[in-house]
């Protein structure tokens, strides 16, 4: 792995390209998923990707976190340009995701399951971590003090020992969140964060990517279905169709593109 | 020497000072961060406080002005009271879920110059309704997160105004101006303000000096012996009485540590933690704390539920009577010892009780079973009467003197009188100043010989000295001869019975009190069970003979009970009937929380009210009724009337 190699992301400022796609194609065996899509996300932005039901729009995730590898197309992330990674990488270069069905431990507990957020960020070998002692007991000290600072900025210290499997809905969702936050990313891929959710849970949730973008710098990709949630918190939007970009920008702007309104509410034949 | 002391410490900010100077090392609040407890001791508040009071003195903070302190229980929430009350500024604790429109009254009615909130939420609401607020300068938040992009000129963070306190205060002339208006601060200024929850109408602002605060604080610490090795949770609201009271103004006279939970949601196991020796909670969460508890119970295995009951029934028996220090046989005490070491204990620990020395509940009736069972576990739990206007304390129960129907004897140097309407009047060490801006109300609320009204109707007990409340003063009726009707004192007599799950009586301007009684249908089912009372539906049950002879054991026991209070005597109940349905919100006889809607019932049930006071023995009743899907129906019944027995005055002393 080239972690080393890594570019420090500090040296890029707010409003450069963090992450570039480009003339990406997707297909799987004869079913063209991606076809030709390009666009970027820039540093320090809450960016949005919308689309009817089997746009490619989790694909499209899934090909930036190399969890998928496009056949056709280029992908540069803080710089570096590559066509295929496989997803270990991706973390370990920031790349963070929740997903859309949750996927948490279900027998852990909130704590145990957002300090398996820092794995990636562990240094002491295995002989220290069998024993958890000396240098391993420190680094876990360390660790649970970002985990406790995540815990208390999602306001969930009341489950921090509740196995996940307990929690309603929700909360699952925020301590997926929580999890992702602890690898500390520079982007964060947030597969619909508010699916299942009800209006308050949704004001929540909303308030949380709001604040992890302003006060962490977090640059966020998320895909949503709620139009409402949508246009109030992403800086721009991208909209596929059928694997394919139609529109690309502001909010209000891809809202009044006929393309889009042709989209989500179909044209007459 | 600590008398003469004592009389010196006439403001809270001289306490402060005092408890740095004479227990600086000793723990003053906690606060769970980050998941773990951090402490800091008197010597370390005192030094945040100054700085903290430098950095509102930077701001404008002068004598006179108000702040307003909006959020949960936090040390820098607490320390902004201090510094405020340092500068001669005056403290108004706002509650922290009051919506915007509620807030902008209190804010703009109490003047505030200053806002000192917890976070973006509070801050959020307050920047919604600042063309309300003519007097707001500034915003000063707690915690940060969210607020960084937020426009900076009227809004600061409380720790960096720490941080510049605490630079400004290396500056002599700076650390002497700050000395010099804590010296300045007198016990006879309004040390704080509290906004009484308006149930009707607008708030109101309760002033109370700092003096009359202290000696209030100074007496009931000496009554219950508090000392500076006491803990306590902090997790009642800012703007409450009681949390102004039990943490931060017995805190400071006491010298004792303070903790504030993580967050609201973790209360219960931050008490754990904890194991607070002083508590207060309202009969409400005990009651549900229990039910948690037998729920829990009723999921573990056999034996240990078998070994839970068994050992519950002999706390029952002895636990209570060990407390008050009652003579109890041997083999009661040692079967009680046992339940201690593998029940009650373990129990206790589990609610975060196991340290608790006296423990105070306060606000409505609390159930003579609920009482019980705490306190067959060894736990003092007592009650007390009080008011925001009195600081608090009107009546306390000493140790030993615990009963679950009164709400004790007065507290210390506490004046008392009953109006001739039977209206609860006193006078109080902490009573308040008046009510901010709001003269008008301040005279209706005194009394011209200087006491204040409480709008409660109550009497002492003959026997004990014991105050009794029997009922809002507004609600209390009269019959037609003269005799007192306090209709919730006679339907709470009645409902502490188990079988009797609701009651309604009337009586006002009639010439006797009457009753009807909806029966527990688990608890009636359960006894017919026993007794081999066979029965189809609910309405069978509630019209059975036998079912009628045990309700009227029970009111007859009511009765009894009554006629050894000479005022309550004459509301003994003549005539009652059993309804043949359960009162239902549904149907609104209820409210949604679950009291009874006197009115509405008595005007539904026209009939039977007059079969009541017509000497008739039955009557008929047709009534609508909402079933639980939405569908609406009939229900009819002849339902009986049965006389019972009034106990004359005469027989009063054989009764008893």
């Amino acid at each position: 792995m080239n972690v080393s190699v890594q570019s420090n992301p500090h040296t890029l400022a707010k409003g450069d390209t963090l992450l570039a796609v480009e003339n990406v194609s997707l297909a799987f065996g004869g079913v063209k998923a991606i076809t030709d899509v390009s666009f970027d996300i820039k540093k320090g932005e809450i960016r949005a990707i919308i689309g009817p039901n089997g746009a490619g729009k989790t694909s499209m995730l899934n090909v930036i976190n190399g969890f998928y590898h496009p056949q056709q197309g280029r992908i540069t992330f803080k710089g570096e340009t590559r066509q295929k990674m496989r997803p270990y990488v991706a973390a370990s270069q920031g790349i963070a995701r929740t997903f859309q069905n949750v996927a948490l431990f279900k027998g852990m507990s909130t704590l145990d399951n957002i300090m398996a957020g820092r794995t990636l960020k562990m240094k002491t070998g295995l002989f220290w971590q069998l024993w958890r002692h000396g240098p391993a007991m420190r680094e876990e000290v360390e660790h649970r003090h970002v985990v406790e600072e995540i815990i208390d900025f999602l306001e969930i210290q009341a489950i921090r020992k509740t196995p996940v499997g307990k929690l309603p809905y929700g909360l699952q969702k925020r301590v997926e969140l929580g999890r992702a936050l602890a690898m500390e990313p520079d982007l964060l891929l947030l597969d619909e964060p508010m699916a299942g959710m009800n209006l308050e849970e949704k004001e929540d949730m909303s308030r949380f990517i709001i604040d992890v973008n302003t006060q962490y710098g977090t640059t966020i990709a998320l895909i949503e279905h709620d139009m409402g949630v949508v246009m109030d918190l992403s800086d721009r939007v991208v909209v596929l169709e059928y694997g394919r970009k139609i529109a690309d920008g502001t909010p209000a702007a891809v809202k009044s593109d006929q393309k889009v309104i042709d989209a989500y509410l179909g044209v007459p034949h | 020497m600590e008398a003469a002391q004592a009389l010196r410490e006439d403001t809270f900010p001289k306490l402060l000072a005092r408890n740095a100077r004479v227990r600086g090392d000793r723990p003053a609040i906690r606060h769970k961060d980050l998941g773990i407890w951090q402490t800091w001791t008197w010597a370390e508040v005192y030094a945040n406080v100054r700085a903290l009071a430098a950095g509102y003195r930077a701001l404008g903070l002068e004598r006179g002005d108000t702040i307003a302190i909006v959020g949960a229980n936090r040390p820098k929430l607490y320390w902004s009271m201090m510094a405020a009350q340092m500068l001669g500024a005056i403290p108004v604790p706002v509650y922290a879920d009051a919506v915007a429109d509620e807030m902008a009254y209190v804010l703009e009615h109490a003047q505030v110059k200053l806002a000192a909130v917890q976070d973006q939420e509070q801050v959020d609401k307050i920047l919604s309704i600042t063309d309300r607020l003519h007097y707001l300068k500034y915003i000063v938040y707690d915690w940060g997160r969210g607020l960084r992009d937020y426009d900076h000129t009227q809004l600061k963070a409380m720790g960096e105004l720490i941080e510049q306190g605490r630079k400004a205060l290396q500056d002599n002339s700076v650390s002497a101006a700050l000395d010099a208006s804590m010296a300045e601060g007198k016990g006879s200024d309004t040390s704080v303000i509290l906004y009484t929850s308006g149930t009707t109408g607008r708030s109101k602002g309760v002033m109370l000096s700092a003096e009359r605060c202290i000696n209030a604080a100074t007496d009931s610490v000496k009554f219950d012996r508090l000392n500076d090795h006491d803990e306590v949770l902090a997790y009642l609201p800012l703007a409450w009485v009681g949390d102004h009271y039990m943490n931060y103004a017995q805190g400071l006279v006491a010298g004792y540590c303070m903790s504030c939970p993580e967050s609201p949601d973790t209360v219960q196991q931050d008490l754990r933690e904890i194991g607070p020796t002083f508590y207060f909670a309202p009969p409400r969460v005990f009651e549900s704390l229990l039910t948690r508890v037998m729920i829990r119970m009723e999921d573990a295995g056999a034996l240990k539920r078998k070994m839970f009951h068994y050992f519950i029934g002999i706390a029952k028996e002895y636990g209570e009577k060990i407390l008050n220090g009652e003579s109890v046989p041997l083999s009661g005490r040692l079967l009680y010892g046992l339940g201690n070491i593998i029940v009650y204990a373990p129990l206790k620990n589990v609610l975060g009780f196991s340290r608790m020395r006296v423990g105070y509940t306060a606000g409505e009736a609390i159930g003579p079973e609920l009482f019980s069972f705490y306190r067959s576990l060894g736990l003092n739990l007592k009650q007390l009467y009080g008011q925001t206007e009195a600081f608090l304390y009107v009546t306390v129960q000493p140790d030993g003197q615990i009963r679950a129907d009164t709400v004790g004897p007065l507290a210390p140097n506490v004046e008392v009188k009953i109006s001739p309407e039977g209206e609860v009047l006193f006078k109080s060490p902490g009573m308040f100043l008046g009510y901010f801006r709001d003269d008008e109300r301040t005279t209706e609320t005194l009394t011209p010989d200087g006491f204040i009204k409480t709008g409660d109707a109550g009497f002492f007990e003959p026997q004990s000295g014991h105050l009794k409340i029997i009922d809002r003063a507004k609600d209390v009726g009269k019959l037609a001869n003269g005799d007192l009707f306090p209709p919730k004192y006679v339907e709470n007599k009645l409902k502490f019975y188990p079988n009797i799950k609701e009651a309604v009586a009337f009586g006002d301007t009639r010439d006797a009190v009457t009753c009807f009684i909806n029966i527990d249908i688990t608890a009636v089912g359960n006894w017919a069970e026993r007794n081999n009372v066979v029965y189809a539906s609910y309405q069978e049950l509630a019209n059975h003979p036998l079912v009628y002879d045990m309700i009227a054991t029970h009111v007859n026991q009511v009765n009894r009970s009554l006629a050894q209070e000479p005022m309550m005597a004459g509301a003994q109940i003549k005539r009652f009937l059993i309804l043949h349905k359960e009162l239902d919100a549904d149907d609104g006889e209820l409210t949604r929380t679950q009291k009874v809607r006197r009115g509405f019932i008595a005007e539904r049930y026209a009939p039977l009210i007059d079969a009541l006071y017509n000497g008739s023995q039955e009557a008929d009743i047709s009534t609508e009724v909402t079933f639980e899907d939405g569908r609406k129906g009939t229900i009819s019944a002849r339902v009986k009337i049965r006389d019972c027995d009034i106990v004359p005055a005469s027989a009063r002393s054989k009764a008893a």
